[in-house]
């Protein structure tokens, strides 16, 4: 076998995503039959999903998606649970057999809320412990990840081709206002299930086409704030970045998208508004400066932010059709989804598409 | 002229049966890759939106889309003419060495990166619209003409970054662009468009505008300013 380095394995890694303002939902296999026209950009090492809106009958409850590599794992991770939440519903995540997905973990999901008298004694809000408690999961239970979090939401991924495994997970059965997908080609870290994207934290999802090359100054930064990074792939970082900047810090995703893709000192010299605002996030947060080449999309309850590196260095396009909106790695993409599409742009490096649903409808 | 539609064709498939076509139009595209590459001869029209790398390598004959073409469209090329009916993705003829790209709308980031030029090849990419970031990194040779016949600026930030050859003409007085202190950017004179009016002529045939009108404006000129070349990017040594 010829590794990287006796022989160039080229990177491409594909995304796409499509959300209703309306509210709309939509079956997964919209997102997942988009992935087709850019095949070649995976290489069967990783493709995932999020949704948002998809369990409205337990939209009270933190839907928790796990892979456990056996079931006395899933044994001791359930006590530990037992012991910090109520857990409403334990179930296995309906799949389809395949031939072309193999090595599956168990892979489970809970839908659960911590214990009130536990968030008093801690003195922590609901949001914190779900957090912390994933972090401690993801780096003390050997054997277990949680790869989805948030409430009425549901992250579906696994090594394979992006259209396999949205089959596998059976997305059809799945409807959302919104949904991200993405497709690997791994070229610095390894193919594994948990590497698979989306990247979550609470009802954060992050989906990304690139690298990162400040990943290491990133993480070391993130780990003063009690983050972990567990899953071996630079985009875990991201998404935890985002939850610190977004939820932690609240700033607005604008501000974020401007301290991750900050404009470069001369770009902001010339600027005539908000000025002041990108010295203040770029001398606040340097070292939460992304740099590499990244387009990733961000999803979250009510909405999806699109973002490119400052010097786009990856493709993205957006394009829409009446209350949709739709993002991907190719307009190929976006056509399968939609071939009647309208406005087909490319958004500038560092310029945010925020796309949210309208306020009641989610 | 053949048609074919190419809906579940491999771009392998689909490139074996153009080459043994003369003229062909191919219909249902949808992302297919390398569509027309290392093409010598010949017509190809395409309907939908071609993928990634369409004529790379082109060495002759003409590709017309009638769509948007993705990234990397005419890498390399070497000979013949792509016009694309909408706009282009970034990269855009990346590396060509010849040939003519015509896009009538706009183009994404770093098109013509790396253009270069050898003897009498002297590849020419007009856009209609407008340009993104980073137009014409490192162009060693060639023409670029940006247009902007729907208004706005021509290019977004950090044109002509490493530029050292070629030249970039932008439709319009552009005083207030910056670029890098090794180029030098001035109103074209007269001569300057004369040398590539046959090729603004082509793209008001395929787009259907008026020469006149197009040539109706002031041009700006950006070439390598030879007084204050790139000594020393990196390292000296």
């Amino acid at each position: 076998m010829e590794i990287e380095g006796q022989v160039r394995i080229p990177s491409g890694c594909a995304i796409a995503a499509v959300i209703s303002k309306e509210g709309r939902r939509m079956p997964g296999s919209i997102v997942s039959e988009a992935m087709r026209p850019m095949h070649e950009r995976s290489n069967g090492l990783g493709g995932g999903f999020a949704g948002y809106g998809i369990y409205p009958a337990y939209r009270e409850f933190y839907a928790m998606h796990m892979f456990f590599d056996c079931r006395d794992t899933r044994k001791s991770c359930e006590a530990f649970l037992k012991e910090r939440f109520e857990l409403v519903q334990s179930e296995l995540i309906p799949t389809r057999k395949m031939p072309s997905i193999t090595g599956e973990p168990i892979i489970w999901r809970y839908f659960l809320s911590p214990f009130p008298s536990l968030l008093r004694s801690l003195q922590l809000d609901e949001k914190e412990f779900v957090a912390r408690t994933v972090m401690k999961i993801n780096a003390e239970i050997k054997g277990a990840f949680v790869f989805s979090s948030g409430k009425n939401m549901g992250v579906f991924k696994a090594v394979g081709y992006p259209e396999d495994v949205g089959e596998f997970y059976r997305l059809e059965d799945y409807a959302g206002y919104a949904w991200s997908a993405h497709g690997r080609y791994p070229t610095n870290t390894p193919g594994w299930w948990g590497g698979a994207h989306p990247f979550t934290l609470l009802d954060w999802s992050v989906v990304h086409n690139g690298e990162i090359s400040s990943y290491d100054a990133n993480r070391r930064y993130m780990e003063m704030f009690g983050y972990q990074c567990t899953l071996q792939t630079d985009t875990e970082v991201i998404t935890y970045i985002m939850d610190y900047l977004l939820r932690v810090q609240g700033l607005s995703l604008a501000e974020a998208a401007s301290v991750v893709a900050a404009p470069f000192w001369s770009t902001i010299e010339s600027k005539t508004e908000h000025r002041e605002k990108h010295i203040y996030l770029r001398s606040m947060f340097p070292s939460l400066l992304i740099t590499g080449p990244f387009s990733i999309v961000l999803g979250f309850t009510g909405g999806l932010m699109a973002l490119n590196d400052r010097l786009k260095l990856r493709s993205m396009v957006v394009g829409e059709k009446d209350d949709r909106v739709f993002i991907a790695s190719e307009e190929a993409a976006i056509r399968m989804m939609e071939p009647e599409a309208e406005h087909i742009w490319a958004p500038a490096g560092g310029e945010p598409v925020i796309v949210r649903v309208k306020e009641g409808a989610y | 002229m053949e048609t074919i539609n190419i809906q579940g064709l491999g771009y392998h498939e689909i490139n074996e049966r153009l080459r043994k076509t003369a003229a062909c139009r191919l219909t249902g595209c949808c992302g297919e890759r390398f569509l027309g590459a290392g093409m010598d001869a010949g017509e190809l029209t395409i309907e939908g939106v071609p993928g990634n790398a369409l004529g790379a390598y082109l060495n002759g004959g003409n590709i017309t889309v009638y769509g948007n073409a993705q990234d990397a469209a005419g890498d390399t090329m070497n000979a013949g003419e792509i016009i694309v009916h909408g706009s282009i993705g970034d990269a855009a003829g990346y590396a060509m060495r010849g040939g003519h790209i015509l896009v009538k709308g706009d183009a994404g980031y770093r098109a013509g990166i790396h253009m270069k030029a050898y003897k009498d090849k002297v590849p020419v990419m007009i856009i209609g619209g407008r340009a993104g970031s980073f137009l014409g990194e490192y162009q060693a040779g060639g023409i670029i003409i940006v247009l902007a016949l729907n208004g706005g600026r021509p290019v977004g930030n950090f044109p002509c970054t490493g530029m050292h050859g070629g030249k970039l003409l932008l439709r319009g007085c552009w005083e207030d662009i910056s670029f890098p202190a090794q180029v030098t950017a001035q109103p074209a004179e007269r001569e300057e468009l004369e040398e590539v009016r046959g090729q603004l002529e082509a793209f008001c045939v395929a787009f259907g505008y008026d020469l006149s009108e197009v040539l109706n404006s002031p041009f700006t000129s950006v070439t390598p300013d030879n007084g204050n070349p790139y000594r020393q990017m990196y390292v000296m040594n």
